[in-house]
């Protein structure tokens, strides 16, 4: 009896001890799930979502709160990795937020730009150039066309202009969907 | 032969279709009015136009320099004057425009001041290579890789080997078989560049059976250099696709490039024979990779041949050189009948990478409707990279390019060996260079909403940090308000003290 209890006793002690030290030893920082939805969102800071921002909407799916549906520039393709990494049911895109549109990119008619920089401080990823009575600029590279500065601007002077592919970025066709006249090789 | 030759996986024997084009000997295009010069024939950053709008060229100087390091420099492939720079229609499977140099011949052709070496071997490697890149000299066998840099054997290889891959095994093409029948000696001066640049042991020069002139031509030029005794001719087996850099080594050699390798991995660097003759130029006689020898066939072309092409002759004016049944407008095929793609448009130029154009083609089946895949498993026989094609269209057709990718779908080297033998034609290839170009977009979204998210982060950040820093400003403002507050109230409460302590003494 007395062995069985002490025996027991050590055990419970040992697996204390060593449960105690993985918690220390191999703690995760921050919550993975949320980095891994933050991962799949596309990160153009948006906001149509209704959340400000990519990582307080992936916070919120994470929480369950919200829909996975939510994001229009994501698309078709972000809800159903969504879906693949929740092991959810993908949904169609919420029509609330949005419709899925091709991508864009702001341009800044330079002759029209007084200087204002309200614009600048409504970009999320500081990715307009300028100063106060000065000309504004778009770092092309950098803007994820988000559409956020086309709303403060008091002259009306920001486009929303598609991107257009170049040979580096050019993708073939789906063959599935190509008529046969165009298709090339054999 | 010192070694047995080994053997890759599939395969298909073709008929070659070569005598057409090899009747006569390689023939100068003549000077066409207006060469366009696209900044980037080669794999890369594209390079920098030095010239502008109106300038005088001479031929073979530089125009637009190598931006960055894996790029090349551009060169004036004849006398003229820059008419414009900007975005031209490039021959590209998309039909896109890129930025491009267009130059106004004068007809004079009017050489620049060549620096000739007579003895290479008086610099050192790094030197050559230089000169190489300066010289704008890509692989001509098609991919355009800057060869400086396949020539670089760094410091954590050592090159045994170099192959010159004279296979050329694809049907029709035939411009490196000439240019070994008639400048087997200008082959070699590159050939002796390139070992000594790379420091090899050995030389081996793979040719194809069906080309018995050029391997005699080859042969008597070798009998010429008893220095060159580490060279070998390799006789290799007529078989589609030997040309592949990875099949031809594993024939040669016996030996298997492994998956996201290089060859120099194993001890081996590949070349083309037209670049091996380029760089002897570039070296031993200062002239930069200004034209190409081009092949021009098909079966509606009668006056086929090979054509010392300058780079920027519009693809039109071979064309009507060639005399080809060809209509205006209408699709040619560049580079060769299984591995090329069809162009469209009569302005596109001759580029750094364009081997073959090819019109009209016998034995290979129009484009018809594909039937559903019956699973036989024919284009995975035939497959030289051992993969299953079949899996990989299935998951291609799906989209699920993750499975695509676990099915080594960038080890495919698209010679459409599978869409030849498909029972049920579907496109195959068509297939794979889709899922390949899809993911490698995928890969650049990523990329940018990486940076995006990195971006947007370091907003909040500074903006937090801005808060905070305003806070701490009224905060001290508000402490340095209050503190002089408390020393005028001190002050007054001073001033009235001492005031009633003189009251008091008065009083007293």
């Amino acid at each position: 009896m007395l062995t069985a209890i002490i025996a027991i006793t050590l055990l419970a002690l040992v697996l204390g001890l060593v449960l105690g030290f993985a918690s220390i030893r191999f703690k995760v920082e921050g919550d993975p799930i949320v980095d891994q939805i933050d991962k799949i969102l596309p990160q153009t800071q948006c906001g149509q979502c209704s959340f400000a921002g990519c990582r307080p909407y992936a916070e919120a799916i994470a929480a369950g709160e919200v829909d996975i549906n939510r994001c229009p520039p994501g698309g078709e393709t972000t809800i159903q990795a969504l879906a693949d990494l929740l092991d959810v049911e993908p949904k169609p895109l919420d029509e609330e937020c949005g419709v899925e549109k091709p991508k864009t990119l702001a341009v800044i008619d330079e002759d029209r730009c007084i200087g204002c920089t309200l614009c600048i401080q409504a970009c999320p990823v500081d990715a307009i150039l300028g100063a106060a009575k000065h000309m504004h600029t778009v770092i092309a590279d950098e803007c994820t066309g988000c559409e956020l500065c086309v709303e403060p601007c008091p002259v009306d002077c920001i486009d929303m202009v598609e991107t257009q592919p170049n040979p580096h970025t050019w993708r073939w066709p789906d063959p599935s969907h190509v008529d046969l006249q165009r298709r090339t090789g054999s | 032969m010192s070694a047995p030759l080994s053997n890759f996986p599939g395969g298909l024997k073709l008929r070659g279709h070569k005598k057409r084009s090899t009747q006569q000997p390689i023939r100068k295009t003549p000077l066409s009015k207006q060469l366009v010069l696209p900044l980037q024939q080669h794999i890369g950053a594209a390079a920098v136009p030095i010239v502008e709008v109106g300038d005088n060229v001479l031929k073979g100087q530089r125009i637009a320099r190598a931006e960055g390091h894996v790029s090349v420099c551009l060169h004036a492939p004849t006398s003229g004057v820059v008419s414009a720079i900007g975005e031209h229609a490039i021959p590209h499977p998309s039909g896109l425009s890129a930025p491009c140099i267009t130059i106004e011949t004068d007809g004079e052709d009017r050489w620049i001041e060549r620096e000739q070496i007579a003895d290479f071997r008086q610099h050192s490697a790094h030197e050559l290579r230089q000169i190489i890149r300066d010289a704008g000299i890509v692989g001509l066998g098609g991919a355009g890789f800057p060869s400086f840099i396949k020539l670089n054997p760094g410091v954590h290889h050592t090159v045994e080997t170099l192959l010159i891959n004279g296979a050329e095994c694809e049907p029709y093409i035939t411009c490196d078989d000439m240019l070994m029948r008639e400048r087997a000696d200008g082959i070699l001066d590159g050939v002796e560049i390139m070992l000594f640049a790379l420091r090899a042991s050995r030389c081996i020069l793979a040719i194809e059976d069906n080309k018995p002139e050029a391997i005699a031509a080859i042969r008597y030029a070798l009998t010429g250099r008893p220095h060159l005794s580490q060279t070998e001719i390799v006789i290799v087996p007529t078989r589609y696709p030997t040309g592949g850099e990875k099949q031809l080594i594993q024939v040669v050699t016996g030996k298997q490039v492994p998956t996201n390798k290089l060859p120099i991995d194993i001890g081996i660097v590949c070349h083309n024979p037209g670049t091996a003759y380029a760089v002897g130029r570039a070296i031993l006689h200062g002239e930069p990779l200004i034209s190409r020898v081009v092949t021009v066939t098909g079966t509606d072309v009668p006056h086929a041949g090979n054509f010392e092409t300058l780079f920027g002759t519009p693809i039109k004016d071979l064309l009507d050189f060639c005399e080809t049944k060809r209509q205006p407008d209408e699709p040619f095929i560049q580079g060769g009948p299984m591995m090329g793609y069809s162009l469209a448009g009569d302005d596109l130029p001759i580029t750094k990478t364009a081997n073959c154009i090819l019109v009209g083609v016998d034995d290979v089946a129009p484009p018809a409707q594909p039937l559903p895949c019956i699973r036989c498993g024919d284009c995975a026989d035939v497959c030289p990279a051992s993969l299953l094609p079949q899996q990989l269209y299935w998951y291609s057709r799906a989209k699920d390019f993750e499975q695509t990718r676990n099915y080594n779908l960038f080890d495919c080297i698209e010679c459409g060996c599978c869409d030849y033998v498909c029972p049920s034609k579907i496109p195959l290839v068509s297939y794979f260079r889709f899922s390949k170009t899809e993911i490698m977009n995928q890969q650049r979204e990523q990329q940018k909403a990486d940076l995006a998210r990195e971006r947007h982060e370091s907003r909040l950040a500074r903006l937090e940090r801005e808060k905070q820093e305003k806070e701490e400003r009224q905060r001290q403002r508000k402490a340095a308000l209050a503190a002089s507050k408390a020393a005028k109230a001190k002050e007054e409460s001073t001033t009235n003290a001492e005031s009633a302590d003189s009251v008091n003494e008065e009083k007293a």
